[in-house]
């Protein structure tokens, strides 16, 4: 046994001396990733891509850890990136990384933390913890109009008729950012086919292919005409192409697996804000608690056109995206939307969150519902009419 | 060469026979050197796939583990250190029931439901006095892990009914019921932010030190129990032949249902762990596979405590390490998974030779003579 331990020590030695001859000079600045999954899932690619390139773009070092749980994992990560990786940035892209990331920046107050799609940052008190998103409702209602426009070809084609107009929507969980993104991709839709209703169906879990694959196809089988999803994977897109479905995707293209089904796909380009978050460090000057990319700064960004979208998509379009960017349409217009049967005039949402989700602030000025204004997560989570959902098991 | 093929019908080439007769040292041996070619061969193919030198992808390893340990950097090691010990826990808790035979794939749900009482104590219960709190805590997850642990042994004792689907089907029932407490206490973010009370205590400075001594203890234990004690006996006899352990009058449903109460009990010891040790905080995930590692690590581990302490050193060692590499040369995050699969199939391969001899038939000449 002695003799094992001595074999196994040298072993060690031998390896540790390899290991110290790595450099520790900090020169440079450095921005440590933490990402849920890795580039499998449509989600972390998209913001796995951006990092790559907005660290090209600004010539600083990208340090990343993947397969980062919601759990104190994310806070060991974050650790990590600091103590042995020397990050001078730590971002995080899922949002039950939040509290842990949290934690990690009240022990290091000389790092900054910024951190995707969570709600704590304006409430923590820590000067160096930042959450960012965008307006993609913006990208979503875009995406929907392409939906809406497709579902009008199909009915002009007498493939069925305006009443049987169903879209289907694969979400992940009953969240306010699920939540969001379906409304204002169902209102995309109804802005020009008018007639359209929507089904939900929730799988409980972010990324789960089978689940994605085995909801889409419920939905398909329920008389949904069309598909759309918030969940991270190729479930749902793939269970569209084998039925030959149209899918409007999210995070990326599909079309090079879905080519026949594919129509367009909203994302978050996440480089504007890592440009501007390493900007700021790079310039010794304060990160925003808030941020929200727009349709104006890049952050809301469309795919291209699939090849199988209705004719004058493009046109219609850029239409909209002028509207929108000119401030004289509002997604979330309450004169767009009734809730059973009546207009919305006033709705306190859950901004400061809490334990008990309590609702704390007046959104609805004007007639209008203002998503991602008083934080940049979003907080819409109305359940409007003609949108039914499924199951709310989660 | 020719000599062979011209001989090859009267002889097999390789005859093998089974022994038992081999030095534990030798048989020590044959596993490390497994473990050092499995190393090797990760080694060769990480090189093939990014391109890298030996040393930097074994350097990167040391760093993704130890961190800048030598520049008194410890917080990666305790990390290491407190992975290990979650595995080890789970490792330990399967082992009473493998060694009975009785295929307990169940550890990933008991720990959860385990996970899941301390969860609800610590939220429902947290306006106790805290030491209460944390008796009813470490109480509540023993007992919910225990009895989901027993429930399937009730069947094999009583129905004799498939333990292995069973203990399968009941990590899934867990696994839905964790997630439909996520969804009422989240209210539909997927997610229960980390709860203050009802924390286990640290000591000192260290938030691992406490979780690791626990896990210890457990495994003196655990070694204890199975090798001194009359249960443990017991437990071994009916592994080896019900029928023998019938006829020296040992109560076989009896120890059926006592080793899977302890075995789902240790789970919950685990499922608290990471829940009011660790993560503060429960969802579907927080056990993360890790009983089904658990499994393998207790095979490996040949059911004796402190082997299986190794080799949930081992594993978790490969996890972050080999996790490092796929990181920092942006490879795919289940390059760590593959690195733990050639180090498995090297460790298992090699036992091959260990429990058997292999032997070269002789050259042609020394047959004829």
């Amino acid at each position: 046994m002695k003799k094992l331990i001595a074999i196994l020590l040298a072993v060690v030695m031998i390896f540790s001396l390899a290991a110290c001859s790595g450099g520790t000079g900090k020169d440079e600045l450095k921005v440590g990733f933490i990402f849920l999954h890795d580039e499998n899932s449509t989600y972390d690619k998209n913001f796995i891509d951006a990092a790559i390139k907005a660290c090209d773009n600004m010539g600083v070092k990208m340090v990343q850890k993947t397969q980062i749980p919601e759990s104190n994992a994310a806070y060991e990560a974050a650790i990590e990136l600091i103590e042995s990786e020397d990050c001078d940035i730590i971002f995080a892209d899922s949002f039950g990384h939040e509290s842990f990331l949290m934690k990690a920046a009240k022990e290091h107050p000389e790092v900054e933390f910024c951190h995707a799609t969570g709600t704590q940052a304006h409430t923590s008190g820590l000067k160096n913890f930042h959450n960012a998103f965008a307006s993609i409702y913006q990208g979503r209602y875009l995406a929907g109009v392409v939906a809406g426009m497709k579902l009008n070809e199909m009915i002009a084609a007498g493939k069925f008729t305006a009443e049987e107009a169903k879209m289907g929507y694969v979400g992940a969980f009953t969240f306010a950012e699920v939540i969001s993104g379906y409304t204002s991709f169902y209102l995309g839709a109804k802005s020009v086919c008018p007639s359209v209703t929507m089904d939900v169906k929730f799988t409980g879990s972010w990324y789960d292919e089978t689940l994605e694959k085995q909801a889409a196809q419920a939905l398909i089988d329920g008389g949904c005409k069309l598909i759309s999803q918030h969940a991270d994977s190729m479930g749902s897109p793939t269970a569209c192409e084998n039925a030959g479905v149209p899918n409007v995707s999210y995070n990326g293209s599909t079309a090079a697996a879905c080519p026949d089904t594919f129509l367009i796909s909203s994302r978050i380009n996440w480089v504007p804000y890592f440009e501007y978050i390493i900007g700021q460090v790079q310039k010794d000057e304060a990160i925003a608690t808030d941020w929200t990319g727009t349709l104006e700064n890049g952050a809301v960004a469309l795919t291209e056109l699939g090849k199988n979208v209705a004719e004058g998509t493009q046109a219609k379009l850029d239409e909209v995206k002028a509207k929108l960017l000119d401030g004289s349409l509002q997604v979330f217009d309450t004169a767009n939307f009734t809730v059973k049967g009546e207009k919305l005039t006033s709705y306190k949402a859950d901004v400061d969150t809490d334990d008990a989700f309590t609702p704390d602030t007046e959104v609805i000025e004007g007639g209008i519902f203002y998503e991602s204004k008083h934080r940049s997560g979003p907080y819409f989570d109305v359940r409007i009419d003609g949108i039914t959902l499924l199951d709310e098991k989660y | 060469m020719a000599d062979m093929q011209k001989t090859r019908h009267r002889e097999p080439l390789l005859h093998i026979a089974k022994r038992d007769d081999m030095a534990p040292w030798k048989a020590w041996l044959i596993r490390l050197t497994a473990i050092l070619i499995a190393f090797l061969l990760i080694g060769l193919v990480s090189m093939a796939l990014t391109g890298e030198g030996l040393g930097e992808i074994y350097s990167t390893m040391l760093r993704g583990v130890f961190g800048r340990l030598f520049q008194g950097k410890t917080s990666l090691l305790w990390t290491y250190l407190q992975r290990t010990a979650v595995l080890l826990c789970l490792g330990l808790a399967v082992t009473p029931a493998f060694k009975m035979k009785f295929w307990n794939c169940g550890a990933e749900g008991q720990a959860l439901m385990g996970g899941l009482a301390a969860m609800m104590c610590m939220i429902h219960l947290g306006h106790l006095p805290y030491p209460l709190l944390l008796i009813v805590i470490v109480g509540a997850s023993i007992l919910v892990g225990a009895v989901w642990g027993i429930i399937p042994a009730i069947f094999k004792a009583y129905y004799n009914t498939n333990e292995t689907l069973f203990t399968l089907m009941m990590n899934y029932i867990a696994i839905q019921i964790v997630s439909y407490y996520v969804y009422l206490v989240g209210q539909g973010s997927g997610v229960i932010q980390p709860v203050a009370t009802g924390n286990l205590p640290t000591i000192g400075n260290s938030k691992q030190l406490l979780n690791i001594l626990i896990v210890v203890a457990l495994m003196i234990v655990m070694f204890i129990y199975l090798k001194y004690s009359k249960q443990g006996y017991e437990i071994t006899v009916v592994g080896e032949s019900q029928n023998t352990a019938r006829y020296i009058g040992i109560n076989v449903k009896k120890v059926i249902l006592r080793t899977m109460l302890i075995s789902g009990a240790v789970c919950g010891i685990a499922g608290m762990l990471l829940v009011s040790g660790i993560d503060h905080s429960v969802n579907a995930d927080t056990i993360g596979g890790q009983g089904f590692t658990a499994i393998m690590v207790s095979w490996l581990g040949q059911f004796n405590p402190y082997i299986i302490a190794a080799m949930s050193a081992l594993i978790v060692f490969l996890e972050s390490g080999a996790g490092k590499v796929a990181d920092t040369f942006f490879l795919n995050g289940s390059f760590a998974g593959v690195a733990s699969g050639i180090v498995i199939l090297f460790l298992v391969g090699c036992e091959f030779f260990i429990r058997y001899s292999v032997r070269i038939r002789r050259a042609r000449k020394e047959e004829t003579v």
